[in-house]
C-alpha cells in the first residue's frame, strides 16, 4: 500500500495548476515533433535542457514525460493520414492505417490509435509503478544469445508483412538487409560497403529509408497517376467515429499490444519497433479475416499503436529503477537527471521518491491530456485529406525533406532520400511491398550484432542459442509461428 | 561556397519553421558581434554533446561570448563532424569538440581528415575508466583477472562501448601490460552504455570497462565490483585501487577538448585561447565540472598540441596490436 500512497501523493503534486500547464506544454510540443520525421524526443529534450534547468526538477520532468508520449501520438497521426511515419515505432501503423484513410476511414483509424495509445499508456504506467523492480530482474536475464533469438522471432513476423507474393516480399526484405550492412561494423569498427563516402560510415538512417519509401514513394505514385487521370477528391464515407464493430475489433488488440509492448520495451535492447512487428503478427494470426491485413484492418492499427506506447513506458522501467538508458531519449533523460544531481538507479525511488512519483503521476496525466486533445481533433485531422492532392503531396514532400535534413544537418541525406523515394515509387509500380524492406533494415543490423556478440562470448560455440533456456524458448515460439499454421492445416484435412 | 550558404539557409529555414515553438522558449541573446558556433560531432545526449552544451551555457551566462550556438553533426566517432569542420579553414567563429575517441576513430575509419587539419586549443575535461565485474563474479582483483587472461585470453569477454573506442583501448593496454596475448582480447562492443551495463550486471560478459560515471551508481549499490581505475592515483568517493598499484603500468583518461579551424590567423587563435581560458577559470565552469563528475585536465595551446602528438602515437600503437589498424 506504500506504493499507492506515494502515487496519490504524486498525483497531488502533478495536479497543481502550474504543473498541469507544463504537462500541456509537453504534450503539445511532443505531438508537434512526433509529426515531423527526423526530429525526435531526444533532440527536443536536449534543446530544452538549458531552458528547463531553470525550472524545478518536477516541472521539467513533467514536460519531458508529456513530450515523450506526445511524440508517439503525433507520429501515428502522420502515419495514418500521410503515410509518413514520424518515428520508427509507427512504421507498421502506416501499412493498414493509411489504407484505412484511403478508404475514407481515417477518423476511425485515428480514434483507435489514440484510444489504444491511451489504454496502453495507462496500463503500462501502472506497470511502471508496481512491477519495475521485477521487470528489471527479468530484463537482466537477457544477454546477446537471448536477444538474437528474440530477433529471430521478430523476423518470423516479417512473413505477416510480406503481402500477397512471398517472392516479392522476400526480395524486399533482402534489399533491406543489404542496406543494413552499410556502415561501420559494430564488432570490429571496420567500414563496410561505404565506397569511401564519409556520410555512409554510420549507415543509412531508418528514418530516411522509411520516409523515402513511404512518403516520397507515395507522392511520386500519386503524381504519376494524376498526370494521367483527373483528381478525384478523397471521400470521407461512413461514420466519422468508430462503429460498434470497430470497438469490438479494437479492444483486444489494445490489450494484447500492451502486453507485448511493455515487457519488450523494458528490455535494454528492446526498442519500440520490435513490439509493433510482433503485435502485427499476433493480430494477423488471431484474426478471422487475415486477408484484410494490408488492406486496412483496424486490428493492425489498434495493436501496434498500443504496443509502441506501452514500449515507451517500458523504456522508463530500466531507466528509473536501474539507471539504465536503453534508447537515445532515455540517455538524454538520464543526462537531465544528472543535471539536477539525481542519479537514477536502485536508490532513486527511496532517495527522491516525491519526484519519481510525481513523474509517474504526470505520465498518467499526460496520457489523459493527449486523449482529450486528440479525440476532438480526429475529425479535423481527417479533413486534411480533403486538400487537393497536388497541395497535400507538395506539403508532404516539403515536410519530409525538412525532417530528414534536421536528422544530421546533411544535404547528403536529402539526395539519399530522393534516391530511396524513386526506389519506393518503382517498387509500388511493380507491386513490391515496402514494409519488409524497412523491417529488414531495422532488424538485420540488430540481429547480426547480437549474434556476433553471443558467438564471441561463447568462443565460437553455436550451441549457446539452444542451451540457454530463454533463448531456446524464444526459438521454439518462432518455430511454432512458422510451423503451427502448416501443421494445423494438415490436421484439418 | 555556394553549397555552404545554401546549407546555412536551409538550416535557418529548419530552425525557423520546425522549432519556432522551441525558439521562443530559448533565452534570446541580444544582437552581438561576437557569435560562436560550437560543433558537437555526436548526437544529443552523449559526452561531446554535453561538453558543447556546457561550453555554451558557461560562455553565455558569464557573458564571455554573447551568443553561442550548438550544432550536432553526428557520425562515425566524430569523424563526420571533423571532416565538415575542416572545410571552414581560417574561420574563427566556429569551434569543434573532440577527444580521445576521435583520435581512435580517425585511425580505424581511415579518415582522410585528421586532427592535423584543425587547430588544437585546449584539453578541457577527462574521465577515468573503471574495470568492473558482476557482484557474483569469482574474480576479486586485477591479479585474478590477469591470471585468467594469461591462461586463456579468449575466456575473458570484455563488455564496453564501440570497437576501437576508449574502453577497447584500455582492454588492449591491460592485456599488454599483463603479458597476455593482445591479439586474442575478446572484446564485445555494445552500442550505448545502457546495453553494455545490462550485459555486465546480468553476468553475460566476464568484465566490463567504461567511464567511471556510467558505472558509479551500480558500484555504490553493490551490483558491480570495481577491480581497478585507470587514474594515476586513487579517486575520492570511490573505493577502488588503481591499475598502477596492482602492477599494471597503464594510465588512461577519456579526455575531451576543444579545437578551432585550421589555418587560423595568430591573432584569432590567441583570442580564442583567451576565451577558453576565461571560461575554464569561471565559477560556472567549475560548477559544471563538479555536477557532471568531470575531472579538470585543462591543458592549452602548444602544450596540448604536443600532448596530442604523443597520444596519437600511443593509440596508433595499441590499435595496431589489437589488430584494428593495419
Amino acid at each position: 500500500m506504500d506504493t499507492l500512497a506515494a502515487l496519490l501523493n504524486g498525483f497531488a503534486i502533478a495536479f497543481t495548476p502550474a504543473n498541469l500547464l507544463w504537462s500541456l506544454l509537453g504534450v503539445t510540443l511532443g505531438t508537434a515533433i512526433g509529426v515531423l520525421p527526423g526530429i525526435g524526443p531526444a533532440l527536443t529534450i536536449a534543446l530544452l535542457l538549458p531552458v528547463t534547468f531553470h525550472l524545478d526538477p518536477t516541472a521539467a520532468f513533467i514536460i519531458f514525460g508529456g513530450l515523450y508520449y506526445g511524440a508517439m501520438y503525433g507520429s501515428s497521426t502522420t502515419s495514418i493520414l500521410l503515410n509518413t511515419p514520424g518515428e520508427t515505432g509507427s512504421i507498421v501503423t502506416a501499412i493498414d492505417g493509411h489504407m484505412m484513410a484511403k478508404k475514407g476511414r481515417a477518423a476511425a483509424a485515428l480514434a483507435t490509435a489514440a484510444i489504444g495509445s491511451f489504454v496502453a499508456g495507462t496500463i503500462a504506467t501502472v506497470g511502471l509503478s508496481f512491477v519495475s523492480p521485477l521487470m528489471v530482474k527479468i530484463a537482466l536475464l537477457f544477454g546477446p544469445a537471448e536477444y538474437f533469438s528474440l530477433m529471430i522471432l521478430a523476423f518470423v513476423t516479417v512473413s505477416a508483412l510480406l503481402g500477397d507474393s512471398t517472392l516479392r516480399g522476400m526480395s524486399s526484405l533482402f534489399i533491406g538487409l543489404a542496406i543494413g550492412l552499410i556502415g561501420i561494423d559494430t564488432q570490429t569498427g571496420q567500414a563496410r560497403f561505404t565506397f569511401g563516402l564519409l556520410p555512409l560510415l554510420d549507415g543509412i538512417d531508418v528514418v530516411v529509408v522509411a520516409v523515402g519509401l513511404f512518403a516520397l514513394g507515395e507522392a511520386f505514385h500519386v503524381a504519376y497517376r494524376l498526370a494521367r487521370a483527373p483528381d478525384e477528391l478523397s471521400r470521407v464515407t461512413g461514420s466519422l467515429w468508430m462503429s460498434k464493430s470497430d470497438w469490438s475489433r479494437s479492444w483486444k488488440p489494445w490489450l494484447r499490444g500492451t502486453a507485448i509492448g511493455f515487457p519488450l520495451g523494458s528490455l535494454p535492447a528492446g526498442g519500440t519497433e520490435i513490439p509493433t512487428f510482433l503485435s502485427y503478427l499476433t493480430e494477423k494470426r488471431l484474426s478471422k479475416k487475415p486477408e484484410e491485413f494490408g488492406q486496412g484492418a483496424i486490428e493492425a492499427v489498434a495493436g501496434p499503436e498500443a504496443a509502441n506506447n506501452a514500449a515507451v513506458a517500458g523504456v522508463l522501467v530500466p531507466l528509473l529503477s536501474f539507471g539504465l538508458p536503453t534508447s537515445a531519449t532515455a540517455a538524454i533523460l538520464l543526462a537531465a537527471f544528472q543535471q539536477y544531481g539525481l542519479q537514477p538507479g536502485p536508490m532513486l525511488f527511496s532517495a527522491n521518491s516525491t519526484l519519481v512519483w510525481a513523474l509517474i503521476a504526470s505520465l498518467y496525466l499526460g496520457n489523459f491530456m493527449l486523449l482529450v486533445l486528440n479525440l476532438p481533433l480526429v475529425g479535423l485531422w481527417a479533413k486534411l485529406l480533403l486538400i487537393p492532392r497536388p497541395y497535400l503531396y507538395g506539403g508532404i514532400l516539403m515536410f519530409s525533406m525538412l525532417g530528414v535534413f534536421s536528422l544530421n544537418n546533411a544535404v547528403f541525406d536529402l539526395w539519399l532520400l530522393l534516391g530511396i523515394g524513386v526506389v519506393g515509387f518503382l517498387m509500388r509500380q511493380m507491386d513490391y511491398p515496402v514494409a519488409p524492406l524497412v523491417v529488414g533494415l531495422i532488424l538485420g543490423p540488430l540481429a547480426e550484432g547480437q549474434f556476433r556478440r553471443a558467438y564471441a562470448i561463447a568462443q565460437g560455440d553455436v550451441s549457446v542459442f539452444f542451451t540457454q533456456p530463454i533463448s531456446l524458448a524464444l526459438l521454439l515460439v518462432a518455430a511454432l509461428c512458422v510451423l503451427g499454421p502448416v501443421i494445423l492445416r494438415r490436421m484439418r484435412r | 561556397m555556394n553549397e555552404l550558404t545554401r546549407r546555412q539557409l536551409m538550416k535557418s529555414g529548419v530552425a525557423l519553421s520546425t522549432l519556432a515553438t522551441l525558439g521562443t522558449l530559448l533565452p534570446q541573446a541580444a544582437l552581438a558581434l561576437d557569435e560562436l558556433t560550437v560543433i558537437a560531432p555526436a548526437a544529443p545526449g552523449g559526452g561531446w554533446d554535453q561538453t558543447a552544451r556546457s561550453i555554451q551555457e558557461v560562455l553565455q551566462t558569464s557573458g564571455i561570448v554573447k551568443a553561442v550556438q550548438v550544432d550536432n553533426v553526428p557520425g562515425a566517432g566524430g569523424t563526420v563532424g571533423l571532416a565538415q569542420f575542416a572545410n571552414s579553414k581560417g574561420d574563427a567563429s566556429k569551434l569543434l569538440v573532440g577527444g580521445l575517441v576521435m583520435v581512435g576513430a580517425i585511425l580505424t575509419n581511415k579518415s582522410p581528415v585528421t586532427l592535423k587539419d584543425v587547430t588544437p586549443l585546449a584539453r578541457l575535461t577527462g574521465e577515468y575508466e573503471v574495470v568492473v565485474v558482476p557482484a557474483a563474479s569469482e574474480l576479486n582483483s586485477m591479479a585474478d583477472l590477469v591470471a585468467k587472461l594469461k591462461a586463456d585470453p579468449g575466456s575473458v569477454s570484455w563488455g564496453g562501448g564501440s570497437a576501437g573506442g576508449t574502453d577497447h583501448i584500455l582492454c588492449g593496454l591491460i592485456a599488454k601490460a599483463g603479458g597476455a596475448d593482445v591479439t586474442k582480447v575478446n572484446y564485445i562492443a555494445f552500442s550505448g552504455g545502457g546495453e553494455a551495463l545490462a550485459a555486465i550486471v546480468g553476468g553475460h560478459v566476464t568484465a566490463g570497462v567504461s567511464g567511471i560515471g556510467e558505472f558509479e551508481a551500480q558500484i555504490k549499490a553493490g551490483e558491480l565490483r570495481a577491480l581497478a581505475i585507470s587514474s594515476p592515483e586513487r579517486l575520492p568517493g570511490l573505493d577502488a585501487p588503481t591499475l598502477m598499484e596492482q602492477g599494471l603500468d597503464v594510465e588512461l583518461a577519456n579526455w575531451r577538448g576543444i579545437f578551432a579551424a585550421g589555418e587560423l590567423a595568430d591573432g584569432d587563435r590567441q583570442a580564442l585561447l583567451d576565451v577558453i581560458d576565461q571560461m575554464v577559470k569561471s565559477d560556472g565552469w567549475k560548477n559544471i565540472l563538479s555536477t557532471r563528475g568531470w575531472m579538470d585536465v585543462y591543458l592549452a595551446g602548444d602544450d596540448f598540441a604536443s600532448y596530442l602528438t604523443a597520444e596519437d602515437e600511443r593509440i596508433t600503437a595499441i590499435l595496431k596490436e589489437i589488430g584494428l589498424v593495419s
